[in-house]
């Protein structure tokens, strides 16, 4: 069992330091390991095989931050957290970031003593039902039944769904994901709404046949996945936030994980020398040493390459980039510039 | 004087540990930015509940979410404590028959039920009504009046007329119907109410079979003796005699029994069932209020376990045998 | 002389103890009797062959997924244990350091069945209890001597259990004698704060202990600190448990005849002398199938730990099989399997309590 952790000594560090340094951070470099809260298994987001090795998008977000902060991406502890226990977790101090598809939502931000870094996925709800029932779109669903899990925003959009277009959907609510998942299959109810990459990612998995079920077109909310971290830790928050833009901007800029040790020797361009630290050091200005995207990018590759290996469209999970494409090329994501 | 400090010692030193955890609590929560009061139970609920005895929308206040799921929880229980008396009652005298095959049967179903873990038995019995039951399209019906599917068991139910509840002609029957998505009309019982309630009822009714037992053999046989010199048959003193003298064997352990239910019935939050428990949990996801939430819970189920027991031991000093 | 006229000779009487007259009396006695037995075996002979076909005959036994759904409806699938054993009886634990969790569970198991021996009660009884949670956290959570460390969200399955039924029990056991003396102090403070203690803890819920022990403590406690996840549950476990052992010993403690602890003052003996060396052992005695009880319902409890994602027995069969579509289907098998192993396990304390019984019974006729 592991030890209770007493953190007299990152309290004392907090108090004779300089202004830059916050609890969290003392407490992972002083750890030198990040504890990470994870899904209990959602494939192309976070899931473990039976060895125990986490892949997915979120777990891929957590290693470039551990390469950034770390220098090893594998200086990470990952925490698997059901739905019901994410945000105390992250509140009593389990886990130091939160990268678990989670919704980045007024209430979550503002309330909960938590505050979101990026948004690393841009969803939306949607529903799945069995292809033979002959559901073409979410408005005939009058009267049916949904699987949803309990304490999610999708618990509430689809309330708001029902009530706005008087669907009358009665929903049977369970705690727990799979539990959720095994109901729709089993039959118990006609519909299952999650987010979208939720459905992807359950029909890849679980469906015995995943084309006897069809994901329903209307998106019914917005659903921004972003990590999460607590309040109050500024540094933290800005490490997390800029590594995710520091992906994105490595994909606007042609940097992959292949080429970036080449680029960052030889290339001319100044956006891409200062991203790699060649040419300015913007890490000094969060802490790190200048090589922190560098080791990001070596790590886990640019945002594209992260959404192609875990959720692209050659996976199991199969989704297209859809609104998750650069706004170069029309989708959502607008790296915030690092200078 | 020495047991006036030991006692004054205990209670410093019980006060200065909740001090100390209430202290920890409160800088933890402000230093985490999370609220804290009751306020949060007039907030808009914003989730539906699927089963509700009164009537509940997404726009209604969480208090009244809180309400929905007590009734909930109430539904469960009461039912349950009929089922499980009926049941156990029955079980209990089997044990207790001439019969060899009916003791032998009587006795595998109390060792069965009393050596399986509750939460084991639940899930079984919502597994089976889901994966075994048909699919609404077809499922087994009596008369088109009953019809019993993974959805649950419909049934009709009687319904006002257009001039409301004093137009008794308009009074009629409101079948159930297969509709698009399954059966719409008259009443149901969900798969989940039924499994909470029939396992809760099986699992309690093995315990409620040994009080019974118990309260059965602790009758004097001198009494049962007596009462067949005097000509009443084996029926007669079973109501007249055993059963009056045995009651206040069985009543202290029965209540426990009864209380054991009402909590257990919590454990329907794992099978999806929106009991107390589940809308809390809902709650404390939704809204982050941890510590009041589960303050809700507690509250709640203390009242109802203290409820029960006054009650019991009102009816108990009633039946008392009463000294001369 | 008379002689007196011999009478016939009488039919010897009926042997009461042939099987026969067994039957005869156990089966048919009455007419309601025979009514009864005819139709219970009217029904076993109509449900019984369907049941053995489904779960002997017809069954499939190895873990082959295509034979299973070709007898899916006819034949049980026993070939899901045999494919998820590992995964349902030690949940995520890497599979290369196996040994490791059946070796601590073997271990602990062995000493609970040799505490329970009458010829094991001697002195080198609590040694030994210590050297075996020693060992088993030892080996289990590893980090030295060549064991790759394992943390604790990876232990699951049937070790998992054992040691949080074991341990709350052990744990809660000292706590229960002090509330129930506590509860019988002629000191009205520590009278009322016990009494307030067992009945605020009895009129919950476990779900509701554990709930708080998931969510709660870590705020309960300085800012920092943060207690593994396993040792706050079972923190929760051990003071719920503790509430109603109390009870249970408080009755026993109610048993012992008022005229004990006279004798006790008489002969020179303190307050906790008299309870350690005459009250407790006399109290504790009488009540051993209350405590039996409700250390199978401690045991049965730990059950719940599933709602709180920790993964024991009950939790670590979902795991595997709710995850699978392949196996999925076969569920129902494996909660046989598992309650199958409840059921051994609950039983085979509820015999032990029987002999305890009889044991005392023997003393007590001396």
């Amino acid at each position: 069992m592991k030890p209770i952790r007493l953190s007299i000594l990152a309290l004392a560090l907090a108090g004779i330091t300089s202004a830059h340094a916050g609890k969290t951070l003392d407490t992972i470099k002083q750890r030198d390991q990040i504890a990470v809260g994870v899904s209990t298994g959602v494939p192309g987001f976070s899931a473990a095989d039976s060895q125990g090795r986490w892949t997915g998008l979120d777990v891929d977000i957590g290693k470039a931050v551990a390469a950034a902060l770390l220098g090893d991406a594998n200086k990470v502890k990952w925490v698997p957290l059901a739905s019901q226990q994410r945000f105390t977790a992250l509140q009593s101090g389990e886990v130091d970031v939160l990268s678990r598809n989670t919704t980045v939502t007024l209430t979550r931000d503002a309330s909960m003593g938590l505050a979101f870094t990026a948004i690393a996925f841009y969803d939306g709800q949607g529903f799945m039902v069995p292809a033979k029932s002959k559901v073409k779109s979410a408005k005939q669903l009058k009267g049916a039944t949904v699987c949803v899990q309990s304490g999610t925003t999708s618990e509430k959009n689809l309330a708001d769904f029902s009530r706005t277009y008087k669907l009358n959907l009665k929903p049977v609510v369970f705690d727990k994901f799979d539990a959720a998942n095994a109901a729709y299959f089993a039959g118990r109810c006609q519909v299952y709404t999650t987010d979208t990459s939720g459905l992807a990612s359950v029909r890849a998995k679980d469906a015995k046949d995943p084309k006897e079920h069809l994901i329903l077109p209307e998106l019914i909310s917005k659903e921004p996945l972003g990590p999460l971290v607590r309040r109050g830790d500024d540094e933290w928050l800005a490490i997390v936030r800029w590594v995710v833009n520091g992906l994105l901007e490595a994909e606007e800029n042609g940097i992959t994980q292949a080429n970036v040790d080449q680029l960052k020797a030889d290339s001319t361009d100044p956006v891409v020398g200062r991203l790699l630290g060649k040419t300015e050091d913007t890490g000094k200005l969060l802490g790190l040493d200048r090589d922190w995207l560098a080791r990001a990018i070596k790590a886990v590759g640019n945002y594209g390459e992260i959404y192609e290996r875990n959720v692209g469209e050659k996976t199991p999970v199969g989704l297209a980039r859809g609104k998750n494409r650069l706004w170069t090329d029309g989708g959502l994501h607008y790296a915030l510039p690092l200078r | 004087m020495r047991a006036l400090l030991w006692q004054a010692l205990a209670l410093i030193g019980l006060l200065a540990g909740l001090l100390w955890l209430v202290h920890n609590t409160q800088v933890n929560m402000a230093a985490r930015g999370i609220q804290s009061g009751w306020d949060f139970l007039g907030q808009t609920a914003g989730f539906d509940i699927g089963e509700q005895l009164i009537a509940f929308d997404a726009g209604d206040s969480l208090a009244r979410a809180f309400l929905v799921g007590l009734l909930n929880t109430l539904r469960v229980a009461l039912l349950g404590i009929l089922l499980c008396t009926l049941l156990g009652t029955l079980v209990g005298l089997g044990r207790l028959s001439h019969n060899w095959l009916l003791r032998a049967l009587c006795r595998a179903y109390v060792e069965l039920f009393r050596n399986v873990p509750l939460l084991v038995q639940l899930l079984v019995w919502y597994l089976l009504l889901v994966e075994y039951l048909p699919d609404s399209a077809a499922a087994w019906s009596w008369r088109d009046a009953l019809f019993l599917s993974k959805a649950g068991l419909a049934f009709p139910t009687l319904v006002t007329g257009a001039g409301g509840w004093n137009d008794w002609s308009a009074w009629h029957w409101q079948l159930p119907a297969l509709q698009d998505f399954g059966i719409e009309g008259g009443g149901a019982l969900s798969p989940e109410f039924i499994a909470v309630t029939l396992g809760l009822s099986c699992y309690t009714a093995a315990f409620v079979a040994e009080v019974v037992r118990a309260g059965l053999r602790s009758v004097p046989h001198g009494q049962i003796e007596a009462a067949q010199s005097v000509g009443l048959s084996r029926r007669q003193t079973l109501r007249l005699v055993t059963g009056p003298l045995a009651l206040r064997v069985i009543l202290p352990p029965l209540t426990n029994q009864y209380l054991n239910l009402t909590k257990n019935s919590s454990l329907a939050v794992a099978i999806g069932y929106p009991d107390l428990v589940s809308i809390a949990n809902t709650t404390l996801n939704q809204t982050g209020r941890a510590v009041e939430c589960i303050a809700v819970i507690m509250l709640v189920y203390l009242a109802l376990s203290l409820l029960t027991a006054a009650l019991m031991a009102v009816f108990n000093r009633r039946v008392a045998l009463k000294e001369r | 002389m008379a002689v007196w006229p011999m009478i016939p000779a009488r039919a010897a009487p009926v042997r009461q103890d042939s099987w026969l007259a067994w039957v005869r009396r156990e089966l048919f006695g009455g007419w309601l009797n025979a009514l009864t037995t005819l139709a219970l075996l009217a029904w076993a002979v109509s449900a019984l062959p369907g049941l053995a076909d489904w779960t002997l005959w017809q069954a499939v036994w190895r873990p082959d997924a295509d034979a299973c759904q070709a007898a899916r409806g006819s034949g049980a699938c026993w070939g899901v244990i045999a494919e998820k054993q590992r995964l349902i009886l030690l949940g995520r634990y890497p599979t290369p350091e196996h040994w490791r969790p059946v070796l601590a569970s073997g271990l602990l198991l062995a000493l609970v069945v040799a505490s329970g021996l009458r010829r094991c009660w001697n002195r080198w009884l609590l040694p030994a209890w210590l050297l075996v949670w020693a060992a088993f956290f030892a080996l289990m959570a590893g980090g030295f001597a060549g064991l790759a460390p394992v943390p604790t969200e990876r232990w699951g399955g049937l070790p998992l259990t054992l040691m949080l039924a074991t341990l709350s029990i052990l744990l809660a056991c000292p706590l229960a004698v002090l509330l129930a003396l506590g509860r019988r102090s002629r000191l009205p403070a520590i009278r009322v704060l016990c009494a307030c203690y067992v009945e605020l803890v009895r009129g919950v819920p476990l779900i509701s202990v554990l709930f708080m022990a998931s969510f709660l403590f870590p705020l309960f406690l300085p800012a920092g600190t943060t207690p593994d996840v396993l040792l706050r549950v079972l923190l929760g476990i051990a003071l719920f448990a503790a509430a109603y052992l109390a009870e249970t010993v408080r009755a026993g403690l109610q048993s012992v005849p008022a005229g004990q602890v006279d004798a006790a003052a008489s002969i020179g003996l303190g307050w906790w002398q008299t309870q350690r060396l005459v009250v407790l052992p006399q109290a504790l005695g009488a009540v051993v199938p209350g405590l039996m009880n409700s250390f199978i319902s401690i045991f049965k409890d730990s059950s719940l730990i599933t709602i709180v994602s920790l993964y024991e027995l009950t939790g670590s069969l979902g795991l595997a099989l709710s995850g699978d579509p392949v196996w999925r289907p076969y569920m129902i098998e494996g909660y046989c399997f598992i309650t199958a192993i409840y059921f051994v396990v609950c039983a085979a304390m509820s015999r032990y309590s029987l002999w305890v019984e009889r044991q005392q019974a023997h003393a007590l006729t001396r």
